[in-house]
């Protein structure tokens, strides 16, 4: 990997590894005891690390002179390992925390363990660390093929990938040690959502000047959707992390935003996540990989259009549908709602518009496992969002919101379209990637699938079921107008749903291992030499920049 | 032809870009920024204080522990939440709150008003392991919270940086922050009059985890848990009445 840095590239890399672990340096110093100062250790080591890494290829032989003829892979390569380390991770602990739902005695009487503790490392775990390093990976892939173009850039893509991965460490080191800011997925310190910032801000360019180099006067479909998970993703996390630090040595910070605001602007940002980070992006793997692995094109591309402005503008509007019934001013609620309704169109345009794409092509989905995620996930895709549409719904929340309703939903879209769509997608890149036939094992590709229907099928009917029963119990009245249920009885009644969502995810996570088994003996495989030379960048200069003269 | 048009956009990235960014700014501008142009948003509520040093540590636990993934701190409008909780919660009451705790998940019941709900040795006996107050609890127990000394000798910075972003802590209240959270927790010795007189006649002083003679972490936060909802008497005065909800029995 490093080999193919050129010598002065190598110095450069060193260079920026040597300022962070400086920056390591001096945040141990400032912050000491603080976790602030732990952070600062846990940056030094790992630039320290990297730099151990680029010093150990140092003096290797200077890369060929022709690298712009191939594209640039080693990144996606290591985001794919990345982003299913991650996974396990995280999804362990799903399975961890679901677990001490029902035997509470499973945070085995320590600090870090603790249910409120955890449960953080397991959103930011399997959004950020699953989701956004697949999304990473599948971007430079995506974006390299559509537009016949190298990355435009050595380092920037190792940086935006292991910045990126040091950014989840940081936050997720920071919930066990109790840093936390506390905004749903936007628990990380002001210190690491700077970094982000800065981590995100390369990517962009990255991006852009890749697309710049483009061989195709268009822009494809996919790459408008990964351009707004970029962009839209940048501006949310500014806004929502505003914070004053308690002083530079400290993890601490306070957001400049307070009560009803706060709620707003997190809400805002939280919505927004799920639309740019956990739709937008994963539409973008969708519209690339779902049409070439089932060899046809997109079915229609005025629906994409549709789509694509429809739930960039609606999902802006929707955030206050997480505020029903609260202090929040009755405009904005029902504000909220009504885009809430009204997105459900360019959703279920996405959704149907990837069934459509498979259309004529269902033999395949009957034997292929890898297009049967795809097409399971464009089914929940649909779903899940006409459930969002339905719980967006004044009257609907009113019973659904704080219950494990909202769980089901979150899993429905978490699980049935974010995972299923990434694993889909992840079956196609590797085999391409790695140039071989095909995965390993296509039966193992089979146990994947079915483990992974059977774990979201039980974790989704367990958590409506627990979901409605709670809302309905909390709701309900004796004879004489008093309220029927204590908050306890309502809890015992979620025990049997806590042990059976506990079991699904388990399902789930055994099939993730399933998956790094095959993928890691996928790579391990001997390479098909004669296939590799199909799969080249356009020499030609790029028209993406200049006008073409027949506009 | 809108199709035609749109084939020219997908030609610069830059010009997608811009159009990204202002088809996605509009909601958010709609929907936030007058939030803090209308008036009536937040409630006036004259009666308001602040959080003490020692509550604000406590706050500041609450949120390091994740109490908020299983605790709500929002009564909803609804009939059904305001006879479990109480009366429902005002924008003015999370006005000081940076950030707000209102929460989207109840696994546990909402803590809105919890203050003066329990006693002292309730909470401490509680927290330490709900399973013995009650049986069926999945709360987790937080035994080390009563073994961890509180760390005050940055709480004249913490109040600073509150002030910082708009809460009105007075010089005196952060010169004297540590002293203060000691008095708060320590009745009768020389620090406790001067917090009430800071804060208020409300301000509750109290041993809250029975032991007089250290301040643990458990101080602080059982110290916030009996201040929720008790900030203010605004929502007692609040005469609109809460709805019902929506297909809900009787
Ligand atoms: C795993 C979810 C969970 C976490 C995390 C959690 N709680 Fe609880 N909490 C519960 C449940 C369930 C109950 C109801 C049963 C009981 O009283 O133990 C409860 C009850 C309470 C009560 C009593 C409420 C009443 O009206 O009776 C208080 C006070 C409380 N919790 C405070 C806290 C604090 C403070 C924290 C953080 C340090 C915390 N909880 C963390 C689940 C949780
Ligand atoms: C192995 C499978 C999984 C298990 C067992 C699992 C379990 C859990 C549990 C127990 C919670 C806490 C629920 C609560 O507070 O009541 C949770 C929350 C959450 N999980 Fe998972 N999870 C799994 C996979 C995933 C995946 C793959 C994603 C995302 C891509 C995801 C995203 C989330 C999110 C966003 C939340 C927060 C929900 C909210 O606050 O409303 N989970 N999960
Ligand atoms: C049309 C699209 C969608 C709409 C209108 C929608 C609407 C909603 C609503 C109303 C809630 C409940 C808020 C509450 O009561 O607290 C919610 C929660 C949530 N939804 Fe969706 N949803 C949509 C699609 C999705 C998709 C595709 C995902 C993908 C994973 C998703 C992830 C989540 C998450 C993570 C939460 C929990 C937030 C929290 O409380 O922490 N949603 N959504």
């Amino acid at each position: 990997m490093i080999t193919e840095l050129t010598s002065s590239e190598r110095q450069y890399a060193a260079v920026i590894l040597v300022v962070m672990a400086m920056v390591g340096v001096a945040m141990a110093a400032l912050g000491r005891s603080d976790p602030f100062g732990v952070h600062g250790v846990i940056v030094l080591v790992y630039s320290v690390g990297l730099l151990f890494l680029v010093l150990s290829s140092f003096y290797a032989p200077e890369p060929r002179t022709d690298r712009q003829a191939s594209y640039y892979d080693d990144p996606i390569k290591v985001g794919i390992a990345l982003s299913m380390a991650w996974a396990v991770f995280g999804m362990f602990m799903g399975v961890w925390i679901a677990a001490q739902l029902a035997w509470p005695t499973l945070a085995f009487d320590a600090a870090w363990s603790t249910f409120g503790r955890l449960r953080p490392t397991h959103t930011t775990g399997v959004i950020f660390g699953f989701g956004g390093n697949a999304l990473i990976a599948t971007s430079f892939h995506v974006v390299q093929r559509t537009s016949r173009a190298r990355l435009a850039g050595q380092i920037s893509p190792w940086f935006v990938l292991l910045g990126f991965n040091l950014f989840c460490i940081l936050a997720v080191t920071g919930y066990v040690m109790g840093v936390t800011q506390s905004k749903e997925y936007a628990e990380a310190e002001w210190y690491a959502d700077l970094w982000l910032v800065v981590v995100w801000v390369t990517y962009f360019i990255l991006y852009l000047r890749t697309l710049a180099r483009r061989k195709e006067p268009h822009i494809y479909v996919a790459n408008w959707y990964y351009m707004a998970f970029i962009v839209v993703v940048a501006i949310l996390h500014i806004v929502n992390n505003l914070a004053v630090p308690v002083s530079i040595g400290h993890a601490k910070s306070y957001t400049i935003w307070a009560g009803v605001q706060d709620a707003m602007v997190q809400w805002w940002y939280g919505h927004n996540a799920v639309a740019f980070f956990l739709t937008s992006g994963f539409l973008g793997m969708m519209y690339y990989y779902l049409p070439k692995r089932a060899g046809r094109p997109i079915f229609s591309y005025r629906l994409s259009i549709l789509s694509f402005w429809g739930i960039t503008f609606f999902y802006m509007w929707a955030g206050s549908h997480h505020l029903h019934y609260t202090a929040l001013p009755h405009w904005v609620q029902n504000l909220g709602m009504t885009f809430s309704v009204m997105l459900l169109v360019p959703s279920w345009a996405s959704a149907g518009n990837a069934l459509l794409t498979l259309n004529g092509a269902w033999h395949k989905v009957r034997d292929d496992a890898t297009l049967r995620f795809m097409m399971v996930a464009a089914v929940f895709y649909g779903l899940s969002t006409f459930e969002g549409s339905f719980l967006a719904i004044r009257p609907v929340n009113s019973l659904s919101h704080y219950t494990d309703w909202t769980i089901g939903h979150v899993h429905a879209g978490a699980l049935g379209w974010v995972a299923f769509i990434t694993f889909g997608s992840l079956y196609t890149l590797v085999p391409a990637l790695w140039k071989r036939d095909a995965m390993h094992s296509a039966a193992l590709v089979e146990v994947h699938f079915w483990l992974a229907l059977a774990g979201t099928l039980i974790y989704v009917f367990a958590m409506w079921n627990s979901g409605i029963i709670q809302g309905l119990m909390w709701r309900t009245y004796t004879e004489d107008g008093t309220l029927a249920y204590s908050f306890v009885d309502s809890l015992i009644a979620m025990y049997p749903y806590y042990i059976a969502r506990a079991f699904g995810g388990l399902l789930f996570l055994l099939g993730a291992l399933v998956a790094c088994y095959n993928i890691w003996m996928t790579a391990r495989a001997t390479p098909l030499i004669a296939g590799s030379q199909l799969d080249l960048p356009d020499r030609r200069p790029a028209t993406g920049t200049a006008p073409s003269p027949a506009e | 032809m809108p199709e035609l048009f749109h084939r020219k956009i997908e030609r610069t990235a830059i010009g997608f870009v811009l159009a990204i960014i202002a088809a996605a700014s509009v909601g958010g501008l709609v929907e936030i920024a007058p939030l803090f142009t209308i008036h009536e948003t937040v409630e006036e509520a004259p009666d308001m204080r602040l959080y003490t040093p020692l509550e604000l540590a406590g706050r500041n636990i609450y949120e390091r522990e994740g109490c908020y993934a299983c605790h709500s701190q929002m009564i909803r409008t609804l009939r059904d939440d305001v006879e479990r909780y109480g009366p429902y919660s005002l924008a003015v009451e999370s006005k000081y709150d940076h950030p707000m705790l209102w929460g989207s998940k109840r696994t546990g019941p909402d803590l809105a008003r919890i203050g003066g709900k329990y006693s002292d040795l309730w909470h401490v006996t509680h927290l330490m392991n709900p399973r013995d107050v009650v049986p069926e609890s999945n709360m987790p127990s937080y035994r080390f919270l009563a073994r961890t000394p509180l760390e005050t000798a940055d709480f004249g910075m913490q109040l600073a940086a509150m002030r910082e972003v708009g809460v009105p802590y007075t010089d005196d209240m952060i010169a004297n922050a540590a002293r203060d959270a000691l008095g708060q927790a320590t009745p009768d010795s020389d620090f406790s009059a001067g917090v009430v007189e800071r804060y208020g006649e409300k301000t509750q002083v109290s041993a809250f985890d029975g032991v007089a003679t250290e301040l643990t972490e458990m101080d602080a936060l059982v110290a916030y848990l009996q201040v929720l909802g008790r900030l203010t008497d605004a929502a007692y005065k609040q005469t609109a009445a809460s709805e019902k909800a929506p297909g809900s029995q009787q």
